[in-house]
């Protein structure tokens, strides 16, 4: 039998076991440690997904125990995706971010890397459970990982936005498990795939409808959907930035994957729009969340906030293209959870690398910080336009998916949002773009104490050096921001080869 | 109305969980101190927990341990369903009352977090702190 699907997950449990242990003896043991198991977990989701795409979705029982009875792990096209996404990214964060946890959590290291990894244990075992129960359980193991990790952020308002995350965390999480409960009910299954197939039978029921509504708007509230978001800017804003560039790409898109997961393979596509007709409604709240996340993110003054909003934003845009109801726009929404998921990475890494240097990160505090950091400009800027959808990056391949369902579905008002919502990120990046190319740096600023690894050459104002982040964290973002282009020219390949396979 | 009512009592479990769940909610939305908030959210979490185990009762049923012979001969025993509970949603509470009881003390050290930082609980007052700076 192959062992892989467990390996992904229980290589950074017992990573984080061994670094707990590590950090009684040694703190500096831990990275290592870490980096180790999260390069084990990385290789066993690529095992996972050639597996995949060679001989189709893999079953696995957890302990031996045959579903339903026991816990199933079912590995197809769509989660070795995000599997390999997760790791990879977790993975990859954890090179760049080594000297950023020195500098911000000098003293707590070891439990930084520990609660790191059980972060990626909840996550990845999001993403493989084949159990609705089970994925309850490992949905408050990433929570709660990530309620601590928030609250070793900023010094003044951590803990408490880490304490109103919990609050609205946990109201989530209840009733996600309170229509697991009502599944449990009717069906006296837990297992996805079996509950799938009697689901069909029984679409008039009541119960079964406050089981899916409950499920759906537990997913909406950790996920951060717009009227649903109030949690998420001053939490992710506020975390420290180690742990905010893993946490921004990968929660919330993980939380699509798990809305996606419960349409596609537990619900249906008959039961969700033919029986309930849902479509309409949930489009207009994908709309409203794009251009309101949109918008509220032209009105920030730190760059930080501004990136949290933006996530607000591209929400909207996966939960508008899954409910569209048609191939193209879930096609889209799947696209954009491997593209918004690598966007926002690299957003957060150049946005990492300035906090590094400048520590605080108004907007008005970044004046020419072109000539400064000109590695780190040049990540960001590939990402903003990725963000913006300007081809060949991937951003703008998911969003002509999104489009394309949208027109197909009727749905003009999501097509002109997405639309709107390119220009308004547009005019957002261009305004940091401006302060950042052609303001002049002002007195203050570029007397940075230690100098990284600086590069030789001089910019164009002799009276600037350059002063980049530590080396890994640019080596870091310039893999990621090539790998923004190479994944949108490959998207075709992604969409023939994993989600179309996936969808039918 | 003898409809309602009928309904009220034969669903009596449903009915407590609803309301106990309200009464959380309304903790955690409406107080203003963070302890009655978290105490609030333990409610929450806990009516959840009485759902789950409500679900799983049977009337006139017993513990779910297979009575007659013991060891070998217990597999031959007849199993009837109807006479015993349902042992699967107690044991998922298990793994949530784990789950609630780490929640809590997350939240409860976060507090205290938030008192060392500014010795006191209050939101309002913390609000009024927080937009001083």
């Amino acid at each position: 039998m192959n062992n892989y699907p467990a390996i992904v997950v229980i290589a950074p449990l017992l990573g984080a076991l061994f670094a707990g242990v590590a950090a009684w003896v040694e703190d500096r043991a831990t990275y290592p440690i870490a980096l180790a198991s999260l390069g084990i977990a990385a290789a066993a989701a690529v095992n996972d997904l050639i597996t995949v795409m060679i001989s189709g979705p893999i079953q696995y029982n957890m302990a031996g125990w045959a579903p339903p009875m026991g816990i199933e792990y079912r590995i197809d096209g769509l989660n070795a995706l995000v599997l390999v996404l997760i790791t990879g990214i977790a993975f990859l964060n954890l090179v760049a971010s080594y000297k950023n946890v020195q500098q911000e959590t000098p003293d707590r290291s070891g439990s930084f890397y520990v609660m790191y990894l059980l972060f990626v244990v909840g996550l990845v075992g999001v993403v493989s459970t084949g159990d609705l129960f089970n994925l309850y359980v490992l949905i408050e193991i990433t929570s709660l990982s990530s309620y601590t990790m928030i609250a070793l952020g900023d010094k003044d308002r951590g803990a408490i936005a880490s304490l109103n995350y919990i609050f609205i965390g946990v109201i989530g999480a209840s009733f996600y498990l309170l229509g697991v409960g009502y599944i449990y009910i009717k069906t006296g299954s837990l297992n996805m795939a079996d509950v799938a197939a009697m689901i069909p039978a029984m679409t008039e029921s009541s119960t079964l409808l406050v089981a899916f509504i409950l499920c759906i708007i537990g997913v909406w509230i950790k996920m951060a959907l717009f009227p649903l978001h109030v949690w998420l800017p001053n939490a992710y804003a506020f975390a420290p930035v180690g742990f905010a560039r893993i946490v921004a790409p990968l929660m919330t898109k993980v939380m699509v994957y798990v809305m996606v997961r419960l349409m596609v393979s537990v619900f249906g596509y008959d039961y969700i729009f033919t029986t309930l007709s849902l479509s309409d409604g949930v489009v207009w709240m994908g709309t409203i969340a794009i251009l309101a996340g949109g918008i509220i993110a032209l009105s920030q003054k730190n760059l930080k906030k501004m990136m949290t909003y933006i996530i607000v934003c591209e929400i909207g845009y996966m939960v508008g293209g899954a409910w569209l109801g048609n191939e193209l726009g879930m096609t889209g929404a799947i696209l954009h959870i491997v593209n918004d998921a690598l966007m926002t990475f690299a957003l957060f890494l150049a946005v990492g690398n300035m906090v590094y240097k400048l520590d605080r990160v108004d907007i008005t505090d970044l004046q020419g910080l072109f000539a400064k950091m000109p590695w780190t400009m040049g990540g960001f800027v590939i990402a903003a336009f990725s963000i913006v959808g300007v081809p060949p990056t991937c951003g703008f391949f998911s969003k002509w998916y999104l489009i394309l369902g949208a027109f197909e579905a009727g749905a003009y008002h999501f097509a002109a949002a997405l639309l709107v919502s390119s220009l308004i990120c547009a005019v957002l990046f261009f305004k940091v773009f401006e302060v950042c190319f052609f303001e002049p740096m002002s007195e203050g600023h570029g007397h940075g104490d230690d100098h990284g690894h600086g590069h030789d050459s001089h910019g164009e104002h002799a009276a600037v050096a350059i002063e980049e982040a530590p080396v890994a964290s640019v080596i870091t973002l310039a893999v990621v921001s090539v790998s923004l282009i190479v994944v949108g020219l490959y998207s075709g390949t992604i969409v023939d080869r994993i989600i179309l396979p996936f969808l039918n | 109305m003898p409809e309602l009512l009928d309904l009220i009592v034969d669903k009596y479990n449903y009915w407590l969980y609803i309301v106990l769940m309200m009464i959380g909610l309304y903790a955690m939305i409406g107080k203003n101190n963070l302890i009655k908030k978290l105490v609030g959210m333990n409610i929450f979490q806990t009516a959840i927990i009485l759902f789950y185990v409500s679900i799983g009762y049977k009337k006139g049923a017993t513990i779910p341990i297979i009575q007659g012979d013991h060891g070998h001969g217990a597999a031959d025993a007849v199993i009837k369903a109807a006479d015993y509970i349902n042992p699967l949603p107690h044991v998922l509470m298990l793994t949530a009352i784990v789950v609630s009881v780490a929640t809590f003390g997350v939240a409860m050290a976060l507090c205290v977090k938030i008192y060392q930082r500014y010795q006191t609980l209050e939101e309002d007052e913390l609000r009024m702190r927080l937009s001083e700076k």
